[in-house]
């Protein structure tokens, strides 16, 4: 085994302890839970049989090994990307509905108990 | 008789919302006059309460759009048969509301009527790209509602009930996009928009964007509602429907 492979393999490795720390934490939410551990199985498969990997390559026809798995790397961070965007767009949506309920809740409140009864907070954004 | 509720959205306005409630009053009393308070950090609160309007207050800022989902959220639950939104910085006359009333089908289909700028043009200068991107959505958004509309992105509009209800649920609010894509969201559901001539006198506090650069980006800004507009779905993604 070569260096380069042995620090692939930590690198792995310790990429995967992470990831499944971090769900086994509840840090991460089942949603994003499954995709990052589908993603740990390349990660430890190639790891541990680097040569595979550049066996696929060629096979697929590049002749850069790297090459491949730079551009696999960055159609998944793409990938990821459009989804927590649509994450945070419907995160926003139900913040700004909590917000208008909370606006005309306090209203019906203050109708009954007179205006001082919630002192508004004032913005805080 | 219609109950008549006008909505008054106020981002930092204590300065001209005292003046608006009373003109309100002085037009009709029986109309219940809401200010809803968009996260102001002045005393508009204060001020709107003490000029005898009711105040629901957002948390933080929700933009104009979110405000007014807010009025017309008050209106579907507290049964009002019209809402009529104004301006909180005093460029909206009340005394013009019982003409766009009139002007209002007040029939189970939804309908908007338009408080628009006399004539259009004319009387205002803006800078070129700001008058192209008026003229552009004016006449895109005419042809959707198959009617002339010249004033597009007034904060001036009168709903009837059924124009409350969806819009109590779905009213758009993103930036810019909430006057443009009402029209659109009310003639994609079968209801109409029409306008009635309205004057707009200077704000009491606040000026225009007059800059150029302010200007295109207006206009870019715009396109893209308008474009969104056209392929987007109506209202929110996923959130409502089933409450």
């Amino acid at each position: 085994m070569s260096g380069v492979e042995i620090i692939a393999l930590i690198a792995a490795v310790v990429t995967i302890a992470i990831i499944i720390e971090l769900v086994r934490r509840r840090y991460i939410h089942e949603r994003f839970a499954v995709i990052w551990l589908l993603v740990t199985i390349p990660i430890a498969f190639f790891g541990i049989f680097p040569n595979l990997f550049n066996r696929l390559a060629h096979a697929m026809g590049v002749k850069e090994p790297p090459a491949l798995l730079s551009v696999l790397g960055v159609l998944f961070l793409l990938l990821i990307c459009v989804r927590l965007s649509s994450e945070v767009g419907r995160l926003q949506e139900r913040t700004e509905i909590l917000a208008e309920e909370v606006a005309l809740l306090r209203k019906e409140l203050e109708d009954q108990t007179g205006p001082t009864a919630i002192e508004p907070e004032g913005p805080q954004a | 008789m219609a109950r008549v509720l006008i909505c008054i959205p106020a981002y930092n306005e204590e300065a001209s919302v005292a003046a608006v409630i009373s003109e309100v009053a002085a037009a009709s009393t029986d109309w219940e006059v809401l200010v809803v308070d968009d996260g102001s950090a002045d005393q508009t609160v204060a001020v709107a309460r003490a000029a005898g309007a009711g105040v629901v207050s957002a948390p933080f800022n929700l933009g104009v759009g979110g405000a007014m989902r807010v009025g017309f959220r008050y209106a579907a639950e507290h049964g009002h048969d019209v809402l009529v939104q104004i301006d909180a910085d005093g460029q909206h006359d009340p005394a013009e509301v019982p003409a766009m009333l009139a002007a209002l089908n007040h029939g189970p289909t939804p309908a908007t009527v338009i408080g628009a700028r006399f004539a259009g043009e004319g009387d205002y200068k803006a800078p070129l790209a700001r008058r192209m991107a008026m003229r552009l959505l004016a006449r895109s958004l005419s042809k959707m509602a198959k009617t002339k509309l010249t004033d597009v992105t007034s904060g001036f509009r009168a709903h009837n009930r059924a124009a409350i209800e969806i819009f109590a649920h779905s009213y758009p609010t993103d930036y810019l996009a909430d006057t443009v894509e009402s029209i659109s969201l009310l003639t994609r559901a079968g209801g109409s928009v029409s306008q009635v001539p309205a004057h707009m006198r200077p704000r009491m506090q606040g000026q225009p964007s007059q800059s150029s650069w302010k200007a295109s980006v207006y206009l870019a800004r715009i396109l893209i509602v308008l474009g969104l507009t056209l392929i987007r779905r109506p209202g929110p993604s996923d959130v409502r429907g089933d409450e």
